[in-house]
Order: structure tokens, then sequence, then C-alpha cells
């Protein structure tokens, strides 16, 4: 089985509730570096929840994680960012306001250092720290397919260009593990493949990839190995093929109902 | 025409005062969506501090123009160790609480910070004399002096430096960063609670800079002074939209010549009947109108952005 030195997140026992509803219940994950994971299942199954439990957004309320090497129970979002985790959001949350080269800028936040004294003189060391992270932004935008309009506000991109630049803001953290909440949602069939590729290159960069999706065939497609939950429990976890083979899970998705061939497009509203 | 153009100067005077304590109010709204009330008394504060810095510098027998510039420096430093700890204090224990609780504590850090000014500095009318002349310029049949000159000057190049920080520097895109998204911007690595501490610590410095152009145009200080020129500044904030940074400098600078111009001619409007000092009923009717007609200010867009 997996050496533990292979694990970059390890999720034991995680349990998270709402008042009386149980979001996430005693879940546990393991997910290796390098590797694209895949966590799938119905609306409101806790795969959101899951999220901003490794994210930090929320404290669970039993269980821990590990994230490379490191155990938290309770963290500050910042603090985990620095650690090496970024993520994605199932509605796009980008600066609207700020341009698209800015929130990449923004990103880079955590590997920057200069503080308001470096701003306001500007000494040799801001000005070339400035400079490095416009260079590193405008890569980033180019890494993933947005070539034209740096300056261009955020709100003003089309959709698939705003799910691409919060994984090219989700990247100049420089993270170890990168989160992304159903980055495919309401993309076109070309849109998808593009994602795919980047997906792939991503991975082969070195950053472990963590991926909730609806598109079956892309999480079929994309990831190393899948797992399934529902009310907020785990009920499957392995490669494609066996997951998509698995009773249990066939049974979430189709309330019984045995077709294999197509589980794609499921409704995607209001998940929390 | 004369009157005209002095009332233009005095109201571009004025406005520039309002347009850097508006400045302090619209940073800390956009960034918390709360109204600092207690921001009208970080002026007076400043204002205070820079006296009393003043008077202890020249009674060490410090050349008067270094004098000015340190007794500046310590008011702007005091403030923004203000700024911080009333932040600390009193808003941040309350962040999570419902948005009327902070806008309670604020008036009362309002009240406490009046009552502390006038425990140590009395009920008394301070004069604030700039240990050097100020030469007045007549510009055609207007008289505009050194100080008022030295006001617009500053603050120009004040409000300049701001947007450059705000618009070009690590520190400025965080604090846009936490104003649009803090959710997203904590997970980019931004500590929302660092940025919150900055924006109170830069409103503060430009608070005191306005407290001692103020006392130096006017030549008084009084422990009660942030009361009307903090709500005024408020109104300038919501008439140029509040949150938007350029429509504080907008609002202040309007609010400044509407004031003027509205005192310079109340008297031959009405005949006589009302005078020049119903003056601040221009700021108020002003507020009034644009909640009425235009509530989310003339450069601001969106209202409600915040539920």
């Amino acid at each position: 089985m997996t050496q533990a030195s292979d694990r970059l997140l390890d999720l034991n026992s995680v349990g998270k509730h709402f008042g009386g509803v149980i979001a996430l219940a005693d879940v546990s994950l393991h997910i290796r570096q390098s590797e694209i994971y895949g966590l799938i299942g119905p609306n409101g199954a806790g795969k959101t929840t899951l999220f901003n439990v490794v994210t930090g957004l929320y404290q669970l309320d039993s269980g821990s994680f590990q994230f490379a090497g490191q155990s938290y129970t309770r963290c500050k979002p910042h603090l985990l960012a620095q650690a090496g985790i970024a993520r994605t959001f199932q509605n796009i949350r980008l600066f609207a306001n700020m341009s698209a080269l800015e929130n990449i800028m923004v990103g880079r936040h955590l590997r920057t250092r200069t503080g308001i004294w470096g701003a306001l003189t500007r000494n040799a060391a801001a000005r070339a720290e400035e400079r490095a992270t416009v260079q590193r932004a405008r890569e980033l935008l180019e890494y993933v397919g947005i070539t034209c309009a740096h300056q261009t506000l955020a709100k003003h991109l089309s959709y698939g260009e705003q799910r691409r630049l919060e994984i090219a803001r989700a990247l100049a953290t420089e993270p170890k593990l990168l989160a992304l909440d159903e980055p495919a949602a309401g993309m076109n069939a070309t849109e998808t493949v593009a994602l795919k590729a980047l997906l792939q290159k991503i991975r082969a960069s070195g950053v472990t990839v963590l991926l909730i999706e609806h598109d079956v065939k892309l999480i079929m497609g994309l990831c190393d190995r899948v797992a399934v939950l529902d009310y907020g429990k785990k009920i499957a976890e392995g490669v494609p093929e066996e997951v998509r083979r698995d009773p249990a899970v066939i049974a979430a998705y189709l309330g019984g109902e045995t077709t294999t061939s197509n589980l794609s497009p499921l409704p995607q509203a209001g998940e929390g | 025409m004369d009157i005209f153009f002095q009332q233009i100067i005095n109201g571009l005077v004025q406005g520039s005062v309002y347009a850097l304590v508006a400045l302090g109010y619209t940073m800390v709204y956009g960034i918390l969506g709360l109204i600092n009330f207690a921001h009208g008394e970080v002026v007076m504060i400043g204002a205070m501090v820079a006296l009393a810095a003043l008077q202890a510098l020249l009674a060490a027998a410090f050349a008067p123009v270094l004098a000015v510039l340190l007794s500046l420096l310590i008011a702007v430093a005091a403030c923004m160790a203000l700024g911080y700890s009333i932040e600390r204090i009193a808003y941040r224990p309350l962040r999570n609480a419902p948005r009327l609780a902070p806008l309670i504590t604020a008036i009362g850090m309002s009240i406490v910070l009046q009552n502390l000014a006038m425990m140590i500095w009395g009920r008394e009318y301070h004069s604030f004399n700039l240990p050097f002349t100020s030469n007045s310029h007549h510009l055609g049949g207007a008289v505009m002096n050194d100080v008022q000159i030295g006001i617009v000057v500053v603050a120009l190049v004040i409000m300049a430096g701001l947007m450059w920080l705000v618009h070009h520097t690590r520190t400025g895109r965080a604090m846009r960063a936490v104003a649009e998204n803090p959710a997203a911007a904590t997970l980019m690595g931004v500590d929302i609670n660092r940025v919150i501490s900055v924006t109170f610590m830069l409103g503060s410095a430009l608070a005191a800079i306005a407290g001692f152009m103020v006392s130096a145009n006017y030549g008084i200080v009084h422990y009660y002074m942030g009361f009307m020129l903090g709500l005024k500044a408020f109104t300038a904030a919501v008439l140029g939209g509040i949150g938007n940074l350029r429509g504080a400098m907008l609002g202040g600078v309007l609010l400044g010549l509407i004031e003027s111009l509205g005192a310079g001619y109340i008297g031959d409007i009405t005949g006589g009947f009302l005078g020049s000092h119903y003056q601040d009923v221009f700021a108020f009717f002003v507020l009034i109108a644009v909640l009425v007609f235009r509530p989310s200010g003339l450069l601001g867009e969106k209202l409600a952005e915040r539920a």
C-alpha cells in the first residue's frame, strides 16, 4: 500500500455538522503526491464542505487532517495557503473590479514581502519584487491560456476565461495541492477539452490536484483515483473503472437503476 | 465677482480637509462595511497632539519650521497608534456581530475620545498659531495665504500618493482584494486582520494631517471640533459614493465648495433673512438630497453589495 511519505493530504475521520445537519461524517481520504484525485457525489453530498474544511474556511468538528506532514485541526485560511493549499470556487470568486493581471498578483501576495515602507521608499528590493510579480503574473496568464487583455477587468472576461483565471490565481500561490471546485461547470465541450489538457499540464509540473466535478466523463478520463461522497459519507474509493461499476455508487447516483453508460450531468443547483 | 472667487478659494481649502477625512471613512467602509463614527475624534486628537508637540518643541528652542514638521509627524504617529487601538479594542471583537453593534460601539468610542480629550486638554478653546507669518497673496480680487496654499498642495500630494499606494503596491492590492472578496483574499494568503489594521492606520494618518491643517487654518483647537468635521466628512464620503476613494476626494472638494458658496450667497438670496452662520445647513441638505435622489453617491455603482 501507500507509504506515508507519498501522502500529501490525509483526512482522518473528519466530521462537520451544521446544527443538526451532518455535512461530513467520519470521512477519511489519503491523497498522494502528484496524483489527480477526483471527488464526486450527488448534490449536497458534502464535497464543497470538505473543501472548505481543508482550506480553513470551516473549522472541523471532529477528526483532523495532515497536510505535508503537518497536522491541522483549527487553522486560519491564510496559514493553510502558506502551507501550500490553493483552491478555486464553484461559483467564481475573482476580484471582479481588478484586472486579470492584478488578480494573479494578489495570488503572489503570499510569496512576496514588500511592506508599506518598501512601497513608500521604493527601494531596489521593492522595485525588483514588483517587477518579478508582474512578470510571473504574465507567465501564469499565458500558462492557463489567457493571452489577450491583461488589463481587462476580471468581470469582463468570458466565463471560461474567468474559470482559468481563478486557476492561474491559485497557482500563483505556488501550491502543493490545487483544489478545484467544479472547474468545468458551465464550460462547453471545447473548453472542457482545453481544461483537461491544462490540468494534466499542472499535474506534470508536480502539483497535486484535488477535483470536484459533475462531468463524470472528465473525472473518469482524468483522475488517477476517485472517491464518492453521499450524505457526508465516503461510499467508495478507487480507480475510476472500479468506482464506476460499484453498486453503491450507481445506487447513490441513479436511485438504484443500473445503467453505467452515462452517469453525467446531473442538475447542479444550490450546493452549499 | 470678488466674493465668488474668494468663496471658491475658501471652498477648495475646506474641501481639501474634508477630502482627507472622508478618505478615512470610505477606506474603512470599503473593507469592513462599517461607519467608523470615531474618525472625527481622531482628527481632533491629531490637532490636540500637534498643538501640544508644537508648544513643547518651540519651548525647547527648535527652529520653527523643524518644530512644525516634527509636531505634524508626532501627531501622525499618535493617530496611527490610536486608529490601530480603536480597531483592536472596539471593532475586532465585534467583527461577526450584527451590523448595528459595531455602529453603536463607534458612537460610544467617539464619546469616550471626546471626553478623554476634555479631561486632558480642558473645555476651553486653544489658539493654534504657527511660529511664522503666513503671507497673503492677492489673486484677482481674492486673497489666499501661505497656509491655505500649503493645505491644498499637501492634500493633493497625499491624495495622489494614496491612489498610487492603493493601485500599484502589494499592500494596496491586498486592500482592494479584501474589499472585493474577503474569503477569496484570505485563501490567497492575505492576512485580513493585518490589512484591516493597515487601513485604520492609513486613515488615521490622513486624519492627523487634516487635523493639523484645519487647526492651522482657523488658528483654534477645541475638544469638540471633531464632531461636526467628522459628520461633514462623512457627508462628503456619502456624496461621492461611500467605499469609493475617488468619490471621497470628489465629494470632499464639492462639499467644501457648496458650503462655501452657500454661506457666501445665502444672505443675498434670502434678502438678509439668513446669514453665513447657516453654512452647516448646506452640508446636511446635501446629505439628505443624496440619500433621497442618489443613495449610491456620485461615483458609487453598487449599492447593497454587502448584504
